[in-house]
């Protein structure tokens, strides 16, 4: 039975639970409410809590259990040559799999009958048959792998079927457990919130659940790729070139090069920009002006980065040939492709304006009108008041958005893939192509899912890399921020 | 007698002669200063609106073609000896398309048109999908057999690029497909009627064509791939989103647990998306044994990417309901979790459906983490069998489209890129509309 079946009883169970338990509490106080403890409702949903509750854990619990026990008991009984490494096994598994899920598919549009699904044992008839529902097998199935794949679907079913069972099972019991704990005198408002508050806490918790999450993956294949590669190469090293092959050189170096002279770019068109539109709004404008120019700019934010990428591929780049390349206005043979640092950095910087702009923004607006006035006061023009009073007031907080920013910089991945080549250097030309630590990680892993080679595993570490380095970056500008934030009042 | 007026004794003659008529030079330059500082402020902030300017008009201006196809008609007999030859023969599309190469000579000679190329060489005009086209429709239509059917094929990316002045006479020079001779034919085709450009429903509500086909490319299928992610993310991170929320603002204690949950949210809003890429690759795809390409699996990824948004923006507007309402309701007896889920959570949800739609739009436009996850290649090509199939089989979602056509060789992809921002944008707009409408409709100012 799929899921969403089991998904519908148990909701159906629940729902009946609710009319159940809110029926036997309103027969045990005789049809009148003001003997019951609680609302009438609250015994309801006492019993269909009870009843959803534990059932739908269990099953998400099963559901992703049952893959890893399965594998791990069939992986264990398949005759692998005692020097088979992780990698052999796991290509092995997943041709087990794979006829697994024909021979299923192949029941289930009813070309083969349950039991001859079974009885199957010659590989090349398999092959054909799976070939003829449109299942492409790659090696030539062998009698282990079938038996494999005949044991893999034995104990899927099973499992499956156990799960069916015990879940509807736990979401009875529970609805059961509830009904008849429904008298006129049971807390039922008490039980159902601490039940919700629980529920409430196991959200909140999600986060920290994500952050051990991502830290986790990131360390795992971290660790099995420095097992293969060594650590002080990559760290070190100013080579990269990837081959599938093997023998490839992994330096993080030039990537990390290309990563900070992007952001370094990026950061020099929009924090002037950005900061000086700040003040001007938020200083000079009139209201009519900045309720128009405001909302514009934040236009910019809004837009996905992919466009941003297209336009630094389509159009940033080839504009900034005409300029810079051969033939081009200026006459200086300076950029010979449209994706470059330049081109790239360009692009995340105009990305940016907006973030340094409302954050300096409201930085500003947060130094008190006082200040203002009283060095207006004193005589000092607008813009001497902005230079000398306004901005060393707000400074902590715009060397915290600038901080935000530049990791918002390094972070960012589809300008770069799309804007500023693939070819990793370590050079002071900013018209030269060169590649970034998030564009390496789409070129490593896409499409994917074979994580043997070090090849493929580096993406981890240079995912490690990048979210030690967002991390420090974010905790140093909130720590800036805090550290020297004047307090007014 | 002060030190000052001392000082001043001492040097007498040099009385300043300062006047609000004069200025002097140190003011002046003064006054300089602060207007050249005020027009720096200007001119930021018409640049940033001018980069806003040129975005759009490069989006505009390069995607509008997309939506306009050029369209050959044709008229087919469609007989039944000839199609019951085609259906027999090995290649079944070749066959069909002599068919087609035939009734276009025939066409030319009826509109007068004279030409001396062979019918093979004529057909270069067309799109390559016009055999699988006029299959699928005799496949489905098997009583039409017999008679003769106007079919509207697509015309070939070049003759289509060269209607909307992408490509040029000189460009074709070294293009072995299509010739100088061939756009000449072309123009006469359109002075007769048989070529024509139109709006092309195609590119909204297709599928994804391979490389040599950009005329047949629609951005449809990736359209539903998204829409089944945000469904995922509606569902999941609306939910908990607002759960977590409720917890930390109304219940939770100030201790160190909860503080760790707040700096553990705070953090995971600032970390890059790819991360979150690498996250769902390694957690749903490796270790859960979830299907690769999968909706769901991009869902699961872009509602973990989108909570930190939606928590903060989901307690600032249960911050902004005030205490009053909560004493309120606990001074005639409701109980916490009553006040919080009758009263404060239906005042602060105008708020928290806008953030909801706003962390909705982001994910919508999310890319990084999706290429990753196998949403990407040339799989967006059939419309999901059904609900199930929608959430578990490949797809694509429409920036990873996007992005799919970017990288692809033939310039005529990139006009559909392009289309395919329009298309993303306008939905982003949608919503962001809706989400500014909701919150000038609902919000209530205490």
């Amino acid at each position: 039975m799929s899921a969403l079946w089991i998904l519908l009883i148990v909701l159906a169970i629940a729902v009946i639970g609710y009319v159940l338990g809110r029926g036997r509490a309103m027969a045990s106080a005789g049809g009148d409410i003001r003997n019951l403890h609680s609302l009438p409702s609250y015994y309801g949903f006492n019993a269909a809590l009870t009843g959803l509750v534990p059932a739908l854990l269990l099953m998400v619990l099963w559901t992703l259990g049952q893959p890893l026990v399965i594998e791990r008991s069939v992986a264990g009984g398949l005759d692998l040559a005692a020097e088979a490494t992780a990698a052999d096994r796991s290509l092995l598994m997943a041709d087990v799999r794979r006829v697994a899920d024909g021979l299923d598919a192949a029941v289930g549009q009813g070309v083969l009958g349950g039991d001859a699904s079974r009885a199957l044992e010659n590989g090349d008839e398999i092959r054909e048959l799976l070939g003829g529902i449109g299942v492409a097998l790659g090696s030539d199935v062998t009698e282990d792998t079938l038996r494999a794949a005949q044991r893999y679907r034995t104990m899927s079913h099973t499992g499956s079927l156990a799960m069916t069972i015990l879940v509807i099972a736990a979401s009875l019991g529970g609805t059961a457990l509830a009904y008849r704990m429904t008298t006129r005198d049971f807390r039922a408002r008490n039980t159902v919130e601490r039940g919700v508050l629980v529920l409430l806490i196991a959200a909140a918790c999600l986060a920290i659940l994500t952050t051990l999450g991502i830290v986790l993956s990131l360390i795992f294949n971290t660790v099995e790729f420095f097992r293969l590669y060594p650590a002080t190469d990559f760290f070190f090293g100013t080579t990269w070139s990837p081959s599938f092959g093997g023998g490839s050189s992994l330096g993080i170096l030039s990537l990390l090069w290309g990563t900070f002279y992007i952001s370094l770019i990026a950061l020099m068109v929009a924090v002037p920009i950005g900061l000086l539109a700040a003040i001007y709004l938020s200083e000079y404008a009139s209201p009519l002006v900045r309720s128009v120019a405001k909302p514009l700019l934040e236009v910019l934010a809004g837009i996905p980065t992919i466009v941003y990428g297209l336009f630094a591929l389509l159009t940033v780049g080839p504009l900034l040939v005409d300029i810079f390349g051969q033939d081009g206005v200026l006459g200086v043979d300076w950029m010979g492709g449209g994706t470059a640092v330049m081109t790239a950095g360009l692009v995340m910087g105009i990305m940016l304006i907006p973030f340094v702009s409302s954050l300096s923004d409201d930085i500003i607006n947060a130094v008190p009108q006082s200040m203002r006035d009283g060095s207006l006061g004193l005589g000092a023009t607008h813009s001497e008041t902005v230079k000398q009073v306004i901005l060393p007031a707000a400074l902590p907080g715009i060397v915290g958005a600038i901080l935000l920013a530049a990791s918002r910089a390094i972070g960012e991945t589809m300008i770069v893939v799309l804007g500023a080549g693939a070819a990793a250097r370590l050079s002071l030309n900013p018209f030269e192509a060169m590649t970034t630590v998030t564009a390496k990680i789409v070129s490593q892993l896409t499409g994917d899912a074979d994580f043997s080679s070090p090849e493929a595993l580096v993406a981890f570490a240079l995912g490690m890399t990048l979210f030690v380095i967002t991390l420090a970056l974010n905790v140093f500008a909130l720590w800036i921020v805090r550290r020297y934030r004047e307090q007014y009042e | 007698m002060t030190d000052a007026s001392a000082a001043s004794a001492a040097a007498p003659p040099a009385v300043r002669k300062s006047s609000l008529h004069q200025l002097d030079a140190r003011t002046k330059k003064r006054n300089a200063s602060e207007a050249r500082f005020k027009a720096y402020g200007l001119g930021a902030v018409l640049i940033g609106v001018a980069f806003l300017v040129a975005l759009l008009y490069a989006i505009i201006s390069n995607g509008t073609p997309a939506f306009t196809q050029t369209f050959v008609t044709v008229e087919v007999p469609l007989e039944p000896e000839a199609v019951e030859a085609a259906e027999a023969s090995f290649v079944k599309t070749s066959a069909y398309r002599e068919i087609i190469y035939t009734a276009l000579a025939e066409r030319l000679a009826e509109a007068g048109i004279e030409t001396d190329m062979g019918p093979e060489e004529l057909g270069q005009i067309l799109s390559s999908s016009e055999a699988g086209q006029m299959r699928e429709f005799v496949l489905a239509n098997p009583d039409r057999v017999g008679g003769t059917v106007e079919f509207r094929f697509f015309a070939s990316s070049r003759v289509d690029g060269y209607s909307k002045g992408r490509v040029t006479r000189e460009s074709l020079a070294r293009d072995n497909n299509l010739s100088a001779a061939h756009l000449d034919l072309v123009d006469r085709m359109e002075a007769a009627g048989i070529v024509e450009r139109s709006f092309n429903w195609d590119f909204i509500f297709g599928a994804d064509a391979s490389d040599s086909r950009p005329e047949q490319a629609g951005i449809g299928v990736a359209m539903l791939g998204s829409l089944f992610m945000m469904f995922v993310v509606l569902f999941l991170a609306l939910p908990i989103g607002v759960a977590a929320s409720i917890y930390l603002e109304e219940f939770a204690p100030r201790n160190r647990w909860t503080d760790l949950i707040e700096v553990n949210i705070s953090n995971l809003a600032a970390v890059p998306s790819i991360v979150f890429g690498i996250l769902g690759l390694a957690a749903f795809i490796q270790f859960g044994g979830l299907p690769q390409s999968a909706p769901l699996v991009g869902g699961l990824v872009l509602t973990l990417m989108t909570l930190p948004t939606i928590i903060i923006s989901t307690r600032a507007s249960l911050q902004s309901v005030p205490p009053s309402i909560r004493a309120a309701a606990l001074g005639v007896g409701a109980s916490k979790m009553q006040s919080v889920f009758h009263h404060v959570l239906p005042l602060a949800m105008p708020g928290i459906l806008t953030g909801t739609i706003i962390g909705l739009a982001q994910a919508l436009g999310e890319t990084a983490p999706l290429l990753l996850i196998g949403m990407v290649g040339y799989i967006a090509t059939n419309y999901p069998d059904g609900v199930a199939s929608g959430f578990l089989d490949p797809n694509s979602a429409m920036p990873a489209q996007i992005y799919e056509w970017a990288k692809r060789a033939d310039p005529a992809f990139y006009e559909r890129a392009w289309g395919g921002i329009i298309i993303l944008l306008l939905f982003l707009m949608t919503m962001n509309i809706v989400a500014i409408l909701l919150r000038r409709r609902f919000e209530r100012r205490w």
